[in-house]
């Protein structure tokens, strides 16, 4: 074993999941000495910035993209500052700026693709070996025939050994026609093929169609060439560069090459359901300024959604895609329950074993658990309990609080050996079984612990009701919501927790 | 290089290096994609660095980050399996092709199995390989199970006294737990029969930091042996992989430099280094 890199992935050797400390937890940990302080200086404001920069190059944000990035949020920050009074608004107030300005790069608002006034719409794909072009043609023609267009997919992928046999299954798969003429494997002529298909398609009248190409280096200038010469023959309304969302420093150069070798209007983020952290997102949206238009989030053929640069900017700011996670949590949550909940959580209730099997509840509803996980926040401390989740479970557990006093309930703490006794008899299980139970919502308790004092902000642009009672309750705006008056310390709720704790 | 050399002629002149000097380098460092810890680390030493040979220093500095493991293959006398992992499109199917055109033409006999049985067409892929290089390939049902092909492979190889065995499996996000536990079975399966000599790890040299994680995530399920580090004809220097070595302590082994079988060669530790300061 060689030398040790650095402190911060020093500890965490063939461990968990989450490899580096978030930039929520990195910047509220610089902040929580500078509330004692009072005022914020100048200086601690470098100090800051400068663990922001380190954070924002482990989640392989390209350096110039992250030098104007801190240079924007310093001057903002010092312009903010005098006009606040306390330490901890000034806190709240840098997060907020650090948080719009990168939602401001990935793209602000997005764009969908340009339908051409007289049908066929043609999109042409383009990017790197391995980008994951071929699985996304395929999706793209799945979420447009799914909203009653007619696509036809083009295999100008002739490159790669069996990239058209690749193609012809992904579409019979989707049940979307695929047009290939040439059998690949180093055999046809791309060009020829990309204009046949559109020939084809406008023969045929499908509306849309989306063209495979082969993967191609930045650096290769033939191939560059050839990407040109399909564009210049199929017109495309729009050029995809399709890009691997765990891509480091290389995104700005390779996005540069393509944008000057064949050029494209938007981009199609990769492999999102991996634990990038999604810098590359930043960089060739803002190296770039192609807006970010779809995120492949699975090896699935609906694992496909339209990219929102607010959830992308809480992925990059180590908070989780929180918004993806309450849409589903919505979905599975029973409505009358999820509103009590939300309402108890509201008015400053500690979170206790009864919301505590709710949850349990509503999480075996939600189905697919691995992929929600990657979307919570300090997901990986919760992993092992959702793996070896099992329904039965839920069962036994809720016998197991329902034989419990309200005391206990609200207040586990109380739970001393004969009472866990008496509850053991009460429920017809064995002692260990309720001792098990205490210890997971004991667990569960820390881990809520664990987000709330990463510094779980407020995210703008989401809408309030999409708030999950475990989750951080996200305010319209970009305004912070204020906590309920009642000064109680450590709530239950881990949003108002975090704004008790002063990050926003 | 230009940028080195600079550095280089201010320390060997004896002036102090400009503090934009530093940052220069410091960017050529990140933007090779060593992360921001090992860039860093690399910029106090080579302030410390005097001296008539600061070039060789530094060298030496980054070389004492490489793997103490050994960076070649360690082959067993009788049949070698070589098992082939990683996250989607880093070139693993490429690779196990390169890696049994390498070995046939060394003289040896080789077998590769089509362990990837669910992308569309990967099977067909590597068949194609197969015909091209002309090694024969064993392959399963489509959407099968990889480890029913795998010990088919290892099955055979070891009937047939094949001497190096590949097996390709398919692409997997590391942090997808379902699917690395199939891969501990597809291993597990073939050491019931043959010991695997060796488990490679695939990386794309265009990866960023996300491959410390990839490779924590994969070394923990399947203890990977060595690394591939393909795509390195494009403009990425690969630089997480010394991370990963530094990190990890797991050897780069291979280096892949383009689609073809014949794009492929053996780690050279130094050529690497050279080329991150480059
Ligand atoms: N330029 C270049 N391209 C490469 C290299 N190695 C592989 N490729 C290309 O990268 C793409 C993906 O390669 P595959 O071998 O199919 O990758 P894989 O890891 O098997 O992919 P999955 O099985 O889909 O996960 C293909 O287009 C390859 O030709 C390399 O060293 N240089
Ligand atoms: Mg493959």
């Amino acid at each position: 074993m060689a030398a040790i890199i650095g402190p911060q992935i020093s500890t965490l050797k063939y461990s968990a999941p989450i490899m580096f400390e978030s930039l929520a937890s990195r910047f509220s940990g610089a902040f929580s000495s500078l509330r004692a302080k009072g005022k914020i200086s100048t200086g601690d404001i470098e100090t800051v910035c400068s663990e922001i920069r380190t954070a924002l190059l482990d989640s392989d944000v390209a350096l110039q993209v992250v030098d104007k990035f801190i240079q924007d949020v310093k001057q903002k920050s010092l312009e903010a500052l005098p006009g606040m009074q306390s330490g901890s608004n000034q806190a709240n107030a840098i997060f907020e700026i650090v948080n719009k300005e990168l939602v401001e790069i990935l793209g602000g608002a997005t764009r969908r693709i340009r339908m051409a006034k007289n049908p066929p719409t043609v999109i042409m794909l383009a990017g790197l070996q391995g980008a994951g072009k071929t699985t996304l043609a395929g999706k793209l023609a799945k979420f447009y025939a799914d909203q009653g267009d007619t696509p036809l997919l083009v295999a100008s992928d002739l490159q790669r050994p069996n990239a058209v046999t690749q193609l012809q299954v992904v579409g019979e798969s989707i049940n979307v026609p695929v047009f290939a003429p040439e059998p690949g494997n180093g055999v046809g002529d791309p060009v020829q093929v990309a204009k046949a298909g559109v020939e084809f398609a406008k023969a045929k009248l499908h509306s849309i169609v989306i063209v495979d190409t082969a993967g191609r280096l930045g650096v290769d200038q033939e191939l560059m060439n050839q990407a040109t010469n399909i564009r210049d023959g199929i017109n495309p309304n729009e050029i995809l560069f399709v890009v691997d969302s765990m891509i480091g420093q290389d995104a700005v150069p390779t996005a540069q090459a393509f944008l000057e070798g064949v050029g494209f209007d938007g981009v199609v983020l990769t492999k999102l359901d991996g634990d990038a952290r999604g810098g590359a997102a930043l960089s060739i949206a803002s190296i770039t300024k192609r807006p970010i238009m779809f995120a492949s989030t699975g090896e699935k053929m609906h694992d496909f959604d339209i990219f929102y640069p607010e959830r992308m900017a809480s992925r990059i700011l180590g908070l989780g895609d929180v918004a993806t996670l309450a849409e589903q949590a919505k979905k599975a949550f029973d409505p009358n329950s999820s509103a009590k909940l939300e309402a108890k959580f509201a008015s400053g209730e500690d979170f206790t074993l009864e919301d505590f099997l709710e949850q349990l509840q509503a999480m075996s509803k939600m189905g697919n658990m691995t992929k929600l996980l990657g979307m919570l926040p300090g997901a990986g401390a919760m992993k092992k309990q959702i793996d070896n989740f099992d329904e039965g479970e839920i069962v036994r557990s809720r016998s197991i609080v329902e034989s419990m006093t309200p005391i206990e309930r609200a207040n586990p703490k109380v739970l001393n050996g004969s009472r866990r006794a008496r509850i053991a008899i009460g429920c017809g299980r064995k002692v260990s079984d309720v001792n098990n139970l205490v210890d997971r919502f004991t667990a569960a308790q820390k881990m809520m612990k664990q987000v709330r004092s990463s510094g779980m902000p407020a995210m703008p642009n989401m809408p309030a009701n999409l708030s999950m009672p475990n989750l951080p309750t996200v305010s319209k705006g970009s305004t912070v919501k204020k906590a309920p008056t009642k000064k109680k310390s450590k709530s239950g709720n881990p949003a108002k927790r975090a704004l008790e704790e002063g990050l926003s | 290089m230009a940028l080195f050399t600079k550095l280089i002629t201010r320390i060997k002149g004896g002036t102090e290096s400009a503090s934009s000097d530093w940052s220069e380098l410091e960017a050529e460092l990140l933007q090779a994609d060593l992360g921001p810890a090992l860039a860093s680390e690399c910029i106090e030493q080579a302030k410390k660095i005097k001296g008539a040979t600061p070039e060789e220093s530094l060298l030496q500095f980054l070389s004492s980050k490489l793997s103490s493991k050994s960076h070649e293959m360690s082959l067993s006398s009788s049949t070698s399996t070589i098992l082939v992992v990683g996250v989607n499109g880093t070139g693993k199917t490429t690779s196990v092709a390169k890696l049994a055109r390498f070995y046939k033409s060394s003289g040896r006999s080789v077998l590769m199995a089509a362990g990837d049985t669910f992308r569309a067409a990967a099977v067909d892929q590597l068949k194609t390989w197969g015909e091209r290089i002309d090694v024969p390939v064993i392959s399963g049902q489509e959407n099968g199970d990889p480890a029913s092909v795998a010990f088919d492979a290892a099955k055979n190889a070891q009937e047939n006294n094949v001497e190096i065995l590949i097996i390709d499996t398919a692409g997997r996000l590391h942090n997808k737990s379902d699917l690395m536990s199939e891969l501990t079975k597809v291993k597990r399966v073939v050491e019931k029969t043959l010991p695997i000599s060796e488990v490679l790890l695939v990386i794309d040299a265009t990866t960023g930091q996300n491959g410390l994680a990839q490779a924590k995530m994969f070394s923990s399920t399947v203890d990977v042996t060595g690394v591939v580090l393909t795509k390195m004809d494009g403009s990425t220097k690969g630089g997480v992989a010394l991370a990963i070595e530094a990190e990890l302590g797991i050897p780069i082994k291979w280096v892949g430099t383009g689609e073809s079988e014949s794009d492929f060669s053996p780690f050279d530790p130094g050529a690497y280094l050279k080329s991150l300061l480059a």
